[in-house]
């Protein structure tokens, strides 16, 4: 079935091969014969973004919340650069992306022509793999094992670079299944068995266990968090998680320690220092969650699964790997396990559990509540509150805010729960949030958002407009840069270099400038109400809640310090003077 | 007032380092296409890993497979990083440390260029016979030898030629390949 086209209506035709229904990007000159075969087609859904950046988090939502790939249109030159943050961001925190690029003329390259930028140099650094297609006999193939790419093994973002000239030129179509393999990239799901049964006898004899899972569950799919909620139950074994990973074990379970790291809950981070099998599942021991690595959980036997093997004692050293899908080891536990015994491990773990429940009695994500000012913590507190029991996905900026949402809005379910780990992308709530409401109508989308971050990808409140996707804004608004204010307190002697927020805009009367709905609020007796009158407007919101400007984001790690030295919220000393000379030079 | 900004070793308190770093050959099959010498060196450049040398040539041109020979200095345990961090690469389809895998074969070809007169054209001559040497190109004034052999030897070579009126030097930088039986 060789169909003759051009290479434009080749990319069409892929993407709709490959079963996109959503696209987002912005047109320009060299893109311009892509856009004109899209306009003859009504498969593909195109969203016109106000800025690549934008194109890049909605195409980033959309693939977290769906476990689809997000597809991305951009034309060359500074649509090219514009999506570089998007494209690191999905490479840190393996987001499957496609993003397709056009190019000057192959006979234009290298001549600085205008809008030319050297694509695949540029973001040779910042994807998984990335093609310029210089003819149109290689463009069917490269299409699909962008897809491939995208999507198999740990997923991440591909870039595939497409010159005007190749858009024009006609050739031989072939379909997903007509094209060859690849040659060097064969990913593996399956693990070593022999592995997964040396860890179940390990988790058998285990006294102080510990399940600490990441955002690789989460990409494994539903299943792989299904098996994690089973495996759990079975073996009676704490769980926490990640930042990425939230969700990928039910928040209100009481085996649920929490989120571990520098902003984890205490009892989370103290079981990880004291336990004496650590099972580590699709997570990479970031600087963020290890603290001081030479003082990281110094007595335990640590079992690493992930499906990148470079992940494996990158940072630190794991006494057994297990490289593979963790919906495939997970479940090959689960059977393994049970197989070995029908037996409760009730009565050996609860020592365990006694010291667990002495650490969650400290209450480390308590706040002191006030009856005049709202509290952010209360804030999201309410906004769980006034939102359960809906169809809820919860975005975030970056910053204070992301952290409190992450220790204050449980979630039971994996894909609810979309933010920037990795590379800490302010800017990326605001859109991420359109990306998933373009793929979920119906749901209740929440942008948890600080005021300073909000405003640098601000524009696409305007895409939301156009295409009636009635996402919140849910602005905790305490005209700081509140996180970069905290450190300055930890480390700067409290010295404000540019971390306050001057001339804000008006959020209300921004949102009815873009044809939203702007709504304040500044008293906690409002906020309930408020809440209300957001979730049940079906219109984008703009909420401005005006929370205490100093308030820290506690408990916390600090930097340089091991997990048994957190510094928990009835903290009273002076927080500047926590951190010494080494951990000044942390980040 | 400024102690925190005095260098106090890794900011990242990892144990204080143990493993003594090594010098290891790779050897990296790779699909011969546009950008994959710039996808390794910018592998080892973005992570911080070093290059001593890197040999690149089409080897299997009916596979378009191409082999890298790069030589590196790391720690064992960033060496196995390195490995696998090349493996991770798309277009990559194997890594070997020769090194590793037992006494590889280590070969290295250099044009060296040595200008003089008089006595020192005899020596010269000597010793090139001496490192079996071939003379490509010779003037009344200067030589061209092709010297092939292991890095050491043409280290001495060129050491040697210093006082006779040595000019310039080119080297290919290393190839290797593993001995016995087994391919790659």
């Amino acid at each position: 079935m060789a169909e003759k086209m051009t290479g434009a209506e080749m990319v069409i035709r892929a993407l709709q091969d490959q079963g996109v229904e959503h696209i987002f990007g912005y047109p320009g000159g060299a893109a311009l014969p892509i856009y004109d075969a899209m306009f003859q087609q009504d498969k593909v859904q195109h969203i016109l973004v106000r800025h690549e950046q934008g194109a890049g988090h909605m195409a980033e939502g959309y693939a977290r919340s769906t476990g689809k790939p997000g597809v991305v249109l951009v034309t060359s030159g500074p649509g090219v650069t514009n999506v570089v943050t998007p494209l690191t961001d999905a490479l840190m925190d393996s987001v499957p992306l496609v993003v397709i690029s056009a190019q000057v003329a192959t006979t234009l390259i290298g001549s600085d022509a205008f809008q030319e930028c050297d694509t695949v140099g540029i973001t040779r650094s910042c994807t998984k793999h990335n093609y310029l297609v210089k003819r149109i006999e290689d463009l069917p193939r490269v299409l699909h094992e962008a897809f491939f790419v995208a999507m198999s093994g740990r997923p991440g973002p591909v870039l595939v670079d497409i010159p005007k000239d190749v858009q024009f030129a006609m050739g031989t179509y072939q379909g997903p299944g007509e094209v060859s393999m690849h040659k060097s990239y064969k990913p593996h799901r399956e693990a070593d068995i022999r592995a997964i049964e040396a860890a179940v006898d390990l988790m058998l004899k285990a006294e102080r266990p510990v399940f600490y899972t990441g955002g690789g569950v989460i990409n494994s799919g539903p299943r792989a968090s299904e098996r994690l909620r089973e495996l759990a139950s079975l073996t009676g074994f704490p769980v926490t998680s990640t930042l990425m990973g939230l969700g990928s074990f039910p928040g209100s379970d009481p085996q649920w320690l929490g989120m571990l790291g520098m902003h984890g809950t205490y009892e989370a981070n103290m079981a990880m220092h004291d336990c004496d099998v650590m099972i580590c599942i699709g997570a990479r021991f970031d600087d963020r969650i290890t603290g001081r690595i030479d003082a990281f959980s110094p007595a335990s036997t640590k079992i690493h699964v992930d499906i990148d093997p470079s992940s494996i004692s990158k940072n630190v050293v794991v006494d057994l790997p297990i490289i593979g899908d963790c919906g495939w080891v997970l479940e090959e536990m689960v059977r393994i396990w049970r197989s070995k015994t029908n037996e409760s491990r009730a009565e050996a773990l609860k020592p365990w559990w006694k010291e667990i429940e002495s650490w969650r009695a400290k209450n480390s994500l308590g706040f002191t509540n006030s009856s005049t000012i709202i509290k952010p913590q209360h804030a999201i507190r309410r906004l769980y509150e006034g939102t359960k029991g809906r169809e809820v996905y919860v975005t975030t900026e970056v910053g204070q805010h992301q952290m409190w949402a992450a220790q204050h809005f449980p979630f039971d379910l994996p894909n609810r729960w979309m933010t920037s780990g990795g590379l800490g992308t302010m800017g990326y709530g605001l859109p991420a949030a359109i990306g998933v409401q373009v793929a979920h109508p119906d749901a209740l989308v929440i942008d948890i958002a600080g005021e300073a971050s909000v405003q640098m990808t601000m524009q696409e409140m305007s895409t939301a407009a156009q295409y009636g996707l009635p996402v919140k804004i849910f602005i905790l608004n305490n005209e700081r840069m509140g996180m970069v204010r905290q450190w300055q307190d930890l480390l700067h002697g409290g010295r404000y270099a540019h971390s306050y927020s001057e001339s804000l805009p008006d959020f209300v009367k921004l949102a009815e400038a873009y044809g939203a709905h702007g709504i304040r609020c500044e008293n906690p007796d409002d906020l309930d109400e408020a809440i209300a009158e957001m979730v049940n407007i079906d219109k984008p919101v703009l909420f401005d809640c005006l929370v205490e400007k100093h308030e820290n984001c506690l408990p916390m790690i600090p930097s340089g310090k091991p997990h048994n030295e957190m510094i928990l919220p009835d903290f009273k000393e002076d927080i500047g003077d926590i951190i010494d000379a080494k951990g000044r030079q942390l980040v | 007032m400024n102690a925190h900004l005095l260098p106090t070793g890794s900011p990242y308190f990892t144990a204080a380092e143990t493993q003594i770093p090594e010098r290891h050959t790779l050897s990296v099959l790779v699909d011969n296409e546009p950008g994959i010498l710039a996808r390794v060196v910018g592998l080892f450049t973005a992570r911080g890993y070093n290059i001593d040398s890197l040999t690149v040539s089409e080897t299997e041109h009916e596979k378009g497979l191409s082999r890298i020979t790069v030589v590196t200095v790391a720690t064992p345990k960033v060496l196995l990083q390195i490995k696998l961090q090349l493996e991770r690469l798309v277009p990559v389809h194997k890594v070997h440390d020769l090194t590793a895998e037992g006494k590889a074969l280590e070969r290295e070809l250099a044009l060296v260029k040595v200008a003089g007169t008089g006595e020192h054209r005899v020596e010269t001559l000597r010793l090139a016979d001496a490192f079996r040497a071939q003379v490509v190109d010779a003037t009344t004034e200067s030589f061209v030898f092709e010297i092939t052999g292991k890095p050491s030897k043409i280290d001495s070579f060129i050491a040697l030629m210093v006082p006779l009126g040595l000019l310039e030097v080119v080297r290919t930088g290393l190839a290797a390949i593993s001995r016995g039986p087994e391919g790659m």
